[in-house]
């Protein structure tokens, strides 16, 4: 557990150092929040789809999320080109130990990134369904934030470089969060794109916590929560047996 | 100490070690030399259990590290050819992770930490984050992290490397006083001739994967005729100049990414 623990500790303390990377990684929610709150929110409304930054801040607090955790996969390419992976590969500890506490680790700072956003929303209107319900919404964004950095690490298991990172941030990062719901209602897709947001992770977290939040998903919450305890778990399985096969 | 037999590394068709042999015994300083490409690093990964050889057998402070390698592990400090510290961390935190990953106990974490930076002469900037530290600081305090276990034996793969002379001549001192003081057997490998030449009391050198020489200094100058080491190694191994090639990792990682048509 000690091992789990300061590795845990070693992405908290490299996060709350890095002013400049919590200040950089608010700006994008911010962008979304205010041009897309309030350039689209006259026309969601006059569709008769409600208050649009009602909608939207779930979407957007997710996309933190899915974006801080998908870079604790870069952040592991960076220690390999850098050399401290080195020194915990060489160290006695399963190699287990070593993943889940950087898993962790990454997902810890996304979900509080993840809360951040939360508290930002509410400068721009946003404002939550049932108090009660932030306790389970916290636990939520922490297994989505799981989920993805796990991913994350996993694909950074196969990668050699920051190059081959940016080639999956534009061809499977960016496709997941458009196709997830987070910027517009599933319902009334052609039906390619339905099966498509089916198959994206990415969906029941911006679900979970939009009923969690607001009361209005578009899926059932149990089921949505159960795909991803399911998917956190099986991600960061297979992220461990791909880091124990992992070559220096 | 370390004993290897027959060590045989292949990536695919391409034998990155080819056969070695030789015996270190304790408190031995061997310096482990061959021209670039050699088989060095791929040698010392294997003493080091990131890379399994492909066969023959190692025996690291009466280990197997194929078989026992957590046992191993904690035989051995390694300072790796490239830093391996992490730079937002400061000194202390860094050395505190290693006696975490490495099962010190809390109570004695402290003490050794203090003792180790002092050794280094780095205490008064425990707590100052490693980015600020020069190459020679960053070398000083990973020679600090890897004794934090107190190995057996240490491997240091390049260690002066990019470092000022005076940077490498405390270096040196630090690493001759835990051979004599503690009966640390080091094993280093460099491409500085005078520096193996004046803290090697054994030198093993290694050329295509294969041991080429073994001796003292004075033995291997004296078999090659030469009136210094470097004349030696260089009759030994040659005057043509080597590629700065891939390791043999990065080759088996351009035969996976060509294999996979990429």
């Amino acid at each position: 557990m000690s091992t789990i623990y300061i590795l845990w500790l070693r992405q908290l303390k490299r996060y709350l150092r890095s002013k400049a990377r919590i200040v950089g990684s608010l700006a994008q929610p911010l962008l979304f929040l205010v041009a897309m709150g309030f350039g689209f929110g006259p026309f969601f409304q006059k569709a008769g789809q409600g208050n649009y930054m009602e909608f939207l801040s779930p979407g957007i607090i997710a996309m933190s999320i899915l974006f801080t955790a998908i870079f604790t996969g870069i952040d592991m390419i960076w220690d390999r080109q850098f050399g401290f992976l080195k020194e915990t590969f060489v160290a006695p500890v399963p190699r287990s130990y070593i993943i889940t506490g950087r898993v962790l680790g990454g997902a810890t700072v996304a979900a509080i990134q993840g809360a951040i956003v939360l508290a930002l929303t509410f400068i721009f209107g946003f404002r939550v369904g049932n108090w009660f319900l932030i306790p389970a919404t916290l636990v939520i964004m922490l297994v989505v934030a799981t989920l993805f950095a796990a991913l994350g690490s996993a694909i950074a298991t196969q990668l050699e470089d920051m190059q081959g990172f940016q080639l999956i941030m534009n061809f499977l990062v960016m496709p997941m969060f458009f196709f997830s719901g987070a910027l517009f209602p599933l319902n009334g897709l052609p039906s390619i794109l339905t099966i498509v947001a089916r198959f994206d992770p990415m969906t029941y977290g911006v679900d979970s916590l939009r009923v969690l939040l607001t009361s209005a998903g578009g899926m059932a919450l149990s089921p949505s929560i159960i795909v991803l305890f399911v998917l956190a778990a099986g991600l960061l399985w297979l992220t461990t047996v791909l880091f124990s096969r992992m070559e220096l | 100490m370390l004993f290897v037999k027959n060590l045989v590394k292949k990536f695919g068709d391409f034998t990155a070690v080819d056969d070695i042999s030789f015996r270190i015994e304790k408190g031995e300083f061997v310096a482990f030399l061959g021209p670039n490409g050699a088989g060095k690093t791929t040698s010392i990964k294997m003493f080091t259990t990131l890379l399994h050889p492909t066969s023959g057998t190692i025996e690291l402070n009466g280990i197997n590290p194929v078989k026992d390698t957590f046992d191993a592990r904690r035989s051995f400090g390694i300072v790796f050819q490239d830093p391996s510290l992490d730079d937002e961390l400061t000194a202390y935190e860094n050395i505190e992770i290693h006696a975490v990953l490495y099962k010190i106990p809390k109570k004695d974490r402290p003490g050794r930490i203090k003792e180790l930076l002092n050794f280094v002469e780095l205490w008064e900037r425990r707590n100052n984050l490693v980015k600020t530290f020069s190459g020679g600081m960053k070398r000083r305090l990973e020679i600090a992290r890897s004794l934090m276990h107190q190995p057996a034996i240490l491997f240091l793969d390049e260690p002066t490397s990019g470092l000022d002379p005076q940077t490498r001549n405390h270096m040196w001192e630090y690493i001759q006083r835990l051979n004599r003081e503690q009966q640390m057997t080091v094993v280093f490998t460099t491409h500085y001739m005078e520096e193996a030449a004046k803290f090697a009391r054994k030198i093993i050198i290694i050329d295509h994967g294969k041991k080429i020489e073994e001796g003292t200094p004075d033995e291997l100058i004296k078999k090659a005729h030469a009136s210094t080491l470097e004349d030696a190694f260089l009759n030994f191994t040659g005057h043509d100049i080597r590629e700065e090639t891939a390791s043999a990792a990065d080759r088996m990682r351009q035969r996976r990414q060509a294999w996979r048509g990429k």
